[in-house]
């Protein structure tokens, strides 16, 4: 768990506010954060808190209305649209928490796809995808139908497709979804094991198990980022006032 | 629990003395609960007195290894068929030092919730870390004792997390005459569903 170099990602001082006048949604508030690779964030807070949205702007989903998103440096606002989707498929991975697997796709076939919409020739691609199936676990059943594997299988293949190439920031949005503990354990032990490698991760979640796999934690509330792992306050701040 | 039935249970395994039982005792809690050498020898003192356990001769090197009676076997028995009563737990101290610090003027409480969870997050972090690190079958007894604290941890946790949301709705009564009753939070609308 060793932290150096460059952010991966690097959110400075992002808005984002949904609707205009008095319906305004400010979603997030003058966020900055920044994932160095090798480092893995576990991001919590409430529900409405702004979790999901962080992650959408991160993974080039959505642009910010204020403020800067970069990813390896490199700023997704100043890129067009086909720039940014080329970012998004060679760089990010992505994990939601309701798979996306395609259901007329093969495992292999749902895991490749990502390559092969960037240029990759299809035994390249097949190459790659049988190899991040091995890695989390599913040697042998790349073969198979989503609907033909249990859905902790699925969401290794969801994992896969995330992780496959040289995917350098890996964002995950819940992706323990409704596995039961040891599942959605393996899972973020993959995660983890991938981000060790090197990748930088983000991992939005409600759980703080599932946060205690991070090497950092923020809280979001009400769109404000607070570092849930920073030094303890002081006595006088403890004492400082009823603050309520 | 007790030392006592942590050494009864190692005693089952067969005959060891003292330093063993100690290594053997923190081997497996993955020295989250380390014991004196002392804390083991007053222990076997009283297990010997109760007809639990018995001395054996000493070794060429001094040592005296013990040994499970048919009584000690059977109190084991009944101690892994007994649940543990919350009660018999000692008192959380935590969840007093909270409501002292809501019933004590000047004290910014959630300040103090923010600090123990943080604190806590940490735990559970360090505890994760130690799990990941042993992912060898054999570990598998240690990890389970993780686990309980990782899942204890987690609890704090989601209770702090409620104990903030509470007070987010919170409005004490005014503190005039003699004390208001507890337990009536206003809810101010706004707040609530910021």
């Amino acid at each position: 768990m060793t932290v150096a170099g460059r952010p991966v990602l690097d959110l400075r001082d992002v808005h984002r506010t949904h609707g205009s006048g008095e319906a305004a949604v400010h979603a997030l508030r003058g966020v900055s954060l920044s994932v160095a690779p090798g480092e893995l964030v576990a991001v919590m807070g409430p529900s409405g808190s702004g979790k999901s949205t962080l992650l959408t702007l991160a993974g080039g989903l959505d642009s910010p209305t204020a403020g800067d998103v970069l990813v390896e440096g490199e700023s997704l606002g100043a890129l067009d649209r086909r720039g940014l989707a080329r970012l998004r498929r060679r760089r990010i991975g992505y994990v939601f928490q309701d798979l996306n697997l395609l259901g007329s796709l093969t495992a292999a076939e749902n895991v490749a796809l990502p390559l092969e919409l960037d240029g990759v020739g299809v035994r390249a691609a097949r190459r790659a995808a049988l190899a991040a199936l091995a890695e989390v676990g599913l040697t042998g059943l790349g073969g198979r139908f989503p609907d033909q594997m249990s859905g902790g299988q699925q969401q290794r293949v969801a994992i896969a497709r995330a992780l496959v190439g040289e995917r350098r920031l890996v964002l995950a949005d819940e992706p323990t979804g409704a596995l039961d503990s040891q599942t959605g354990e393996a899972v973020l032990h993959l995660l983890r094991r991938r981000v060790d490698a090197g990748a930088a991760g983000v991992l939005v979640t409600h759980e703080a198990r599932h946060a205690g796999w991070a090497d950092r934690v923020v809280f979001l509330r009400d769109g404000v980022m607070v570092d849930a792992t920073a030094p303890l306050a002081s006595v006088e701040q403890l004492l400082a006032g009823s603050g309520r | 629990m007790s030392i006592r039935h942590g050494l009864l249970a190692l005693l089952e395994r067969g005959q060891m003395y003292g330093y063993q039982l100690r290594a053997a005792f923190e081997e497996s809690t993955g020295s989250t609960w380390p014991l004196n050498i002392g804390q083991v020898y007053t222990t076997l003192n009283r297990l010997e007195r109760d007809g639990l356990v018995r001395p054996l001769p000493e070794h060429e090197g001094g040592q005296r290894p013990y040994e499970i009676t048919d009584a000690g076997r059977a109190d084991l028995a009944l101690w892994f068929a007994t649940p543990i009563s919350r009660a018999d737990r000692p008192r959380d101290e935590l969840s007093i030092k909270l409501a002292l610090a809501m019933t004590t003027p000047g004290v910014n409480v959630r300040a103090v919730v923010q600090t123990q969870r943080s604190a806590t997050m940490r735990t559970l972090q360090e505890l994760t870390r130690l799990k990941y690190a042993s992912d060898k079958p054999e570990d598998l007894p240690w990890r389970l004792v993780l686990d309980a604290m990782v899942f204890q941890a987690e609890a704090e946790i989601r209770w702090l997390d409620h104990c903030e949301t509470s007070l987010v709705r919170y409005r004490p009564a005014p503190r005039a005459g003699p004390p208001a009753r507890s337990g009536a939070p206003e809810h101010t609308d706004e707040e609530v569903h910021r």
